[in-house]
């Protein structure tokens, strides 16, 4: 059966439930958000409808910029030290049996599909005085007595890695394990060490999947919104975590919204370099 | 060689970082006492059968069953017809309902979980469990499209086109070839919706909060008056749930080929 474009109305029917959920539970809910983030805080209930400005202009402040500027860092920072972990890490696992993989792939989804809850919930035993891993430097006579590690941002840095670091893995597996072997054994016969030819032929190969990479694994760290509140202090909270402060304890659903609202601008707009940055690579 | 050494302790220590906090949680899930020590101290599995003797966890578990399975139906339901449509017709445009299922998944999730919170609210309809369900199965698409657009795509056009050459109408060959060649690629997509609603936060939380408790909804509030080991029992047990799904699908289906391995 070949391909065809639809001729009658009877063509659409298939695409008539998925169209209608979509849009009816994606598309108008996206715009109800935008449009709660324009409305009136309401004390009472969860919103008064109205246009005003003000939930955008209260970006404007001090602390606002300290916010924006902590969770972009923030999102940086894992983003770098899971694509530094990960790339060598994959580029080796590709090399490794088919069985190997498997096994490493099942793992992996099963870290990644964790909730952030049972995350948070698990570095914190492991950070913590009683059951952490400082029991264990006591043990080896490191430490004289058991200490709390957490909240720190240190942890907080290192629990975003942890849910993060998978993530980063199966973005890269699918580049790294299509990449064309006699690069690297073009390489090899031409004198290289395997280090070298990792460093001078393949991560140059894939500049753009790495540029990729970065951003997608950058806007994935930007929607932590447990893991900073579990694990770190108030001042390492991050937007996402003060978009569900504001929409559920605070009551404030009309500046939640509007928090969003940038916060989709901000995705979207890498989303849209990573794109560009795939296409440059597709072009080569 | 000392490359393989390095190689080896490159694999050991990345998989030492992905276990260690579970290897804690599940030390502390055994202890026999209601302390979060770590080494446990003496052995005990009642926190695992609290999951299901104490009432409040077995209804939390109840839910986030009946949650997860009626999502990841839906998310197929929605999946199955686009992803078939889009393999069988050629319209572009059709394209915008493809990337409208991809996007709650690439944007940060706590955008479709307050989207959806002004929805229900707004329709007057939040707090309804069934409202969950719909939220989660949106919010989960992704997974079922991405298998089942691959599952599509690995298909021999020769194969369909002998059996309509051969008199069979469009829906003879539905039923007859395509949907037993995509078979597989269906149970992974529902399979994937499913562990995932099942861990799902944020999105429960902020549609049915205050009305149902999901288990990871009941984790995060009993995280507040302390912890206690049946909640590292509970999180251990998800984790073999997600090791066994993810298992079976890597043993009797190509987990290479649903993660990118080849074509795409």
């Amino acid at each position: 059966m070949k391909r065809e474009p639809p001729k009658t109305l009877a063509d659409y029917t298939p695409l008539f439930f998925p169209a209608v959920m979509l849009i009816v539970f994606f598309v108008i809910p996206f715009s109800t958000m935008i449009a709660v983030s324009f409305f009136r805080r309401d004390p009472a209930g969860f919103y008064k409808p109205d246009f005003v400005f003000d939930n955008y202009a209260r970006f404007l402040s001090l602390f606002f910029a300290n916010i924006l500027g902590f969770s972009l860092m923030l999102a940086v920072l894992v983003a770098i030290v899971c694509v530094v972990v990960a790339f060598p890490f994959t580029y080796l696992l590709t090399k490794q049996s088919r069985k190997v993989q498997t096994i490493w792939l099942v793992c992996l989804l099963s870290v990644l599909s964790l909730s952030e809850v049972i995350i948070g919930f698990a570095w914190s035993t492991l950070f913590s005085r009683t059951a952490g891993i400082t029991n264990l430097a006591v043990w080896l006579g490191l430490m004289d007595k058991p200490v709390a590690l957490l909240p720190s941002f240190g942890v907080v840095l290192t629990g975003m890695v942890y849910q993060a670091l998978p993530y980063t893995i199966l973005v890269l597996y699918p580049a790294l394990v299509r990449l064309d072997p006699t690069l690297t054994e073009a390489a090899r016969t031409l004198g290289s060490s395997p280090v070298r030819a990792f460093l001078n032929v393949v991560l140059p190969a894939l500049r753009n999947t790495v540029v990729a990479t970065l951003i997608m694994v950058f806007v994935f760290a930007l929607g932590s919104y447990l893991l900073p509140q579990l694990l770190g202090r108030p001042q390492h909270w991050t937007l996402s975590v003060h978009i569900t402060d504001q929409a559920i304890y605070q009551s404030n659903m009309p500046f939640a919204a509007a928090m969003a609202v940038f916060l989709v601008l901000i995705s979207l707009a890498l989303v849209g370099l990573t794109l560009l940055a795939g296409r440059r690579e597709n072009a080569l | 060689m000392t490359g393989t050494i390095l190689r080896r302790l490159g694999f050991f220590a990345v998989a030492l970082f992905m276990a260690l906090p579970l290897i804690v949680v599940a030390g502390v899930s055994v202890n026999e006492k209601q302390d979060l020590t770590f080494p446990p101290v003496g052995f005990s599995l009642s926190w695992y059968g609290q999951i299901f003797a104490d009432p409040e966890w077995r209804r939390a578990l109840i839910s986030s069953l009946l949650l997860a399975v009626s999502a990841a139906a839906i998310a197929v339901a929605i999946a199955l017809p686009l992803a078939w449509f889009l393999w069988r017709r050629i319209a572009p445009w059709a394209n915008i309902f493809q990337l409208l299922g991809v996007a709650p998944f690439i944007l940060p999730p706590v955008i479709t979980a307050l989207g959806l919170l002004t929805f229900w609210a707004t329709s007057g309809l939040y707090g309804q469990p069934w409202t969950a369900a719909i939220s989660h199965g949106i919010f989960f698409v992704t997974l079922p499209l991405v298998t089942l657009s691959l599952g599509f795509a690995s298909i021999d056009r020769a194969l369909v086109e002998a059996a309509s050459t051969m008199g069979a109408d469009d829906r003879t060959v539905l039923r007859t070839v395509v949907l037993p060649l995509i078979l597989p690629y269906l149970v992974s997509g529902y399979a994937f919706a499913f562990v995932l609603s099942l861990n799902e936060y944020i999105v429960a939380y902020m549609t049915v909060g205050f009305t149902v408790e999901t288990l990871p909804i009941k984790i995060f509030n009993a995280l507040r008056y302390g912890y206690t080991p049946t909640m590292a029992a509970v999180s251990i047990f998800f984790v073999a749930i997600a090791a066994i799904v993810f298992g079976l699908i890597g043993r009797f289906g190509d987990i290479r080929k649903l993660l990118g391995a080849m074509g795409g």
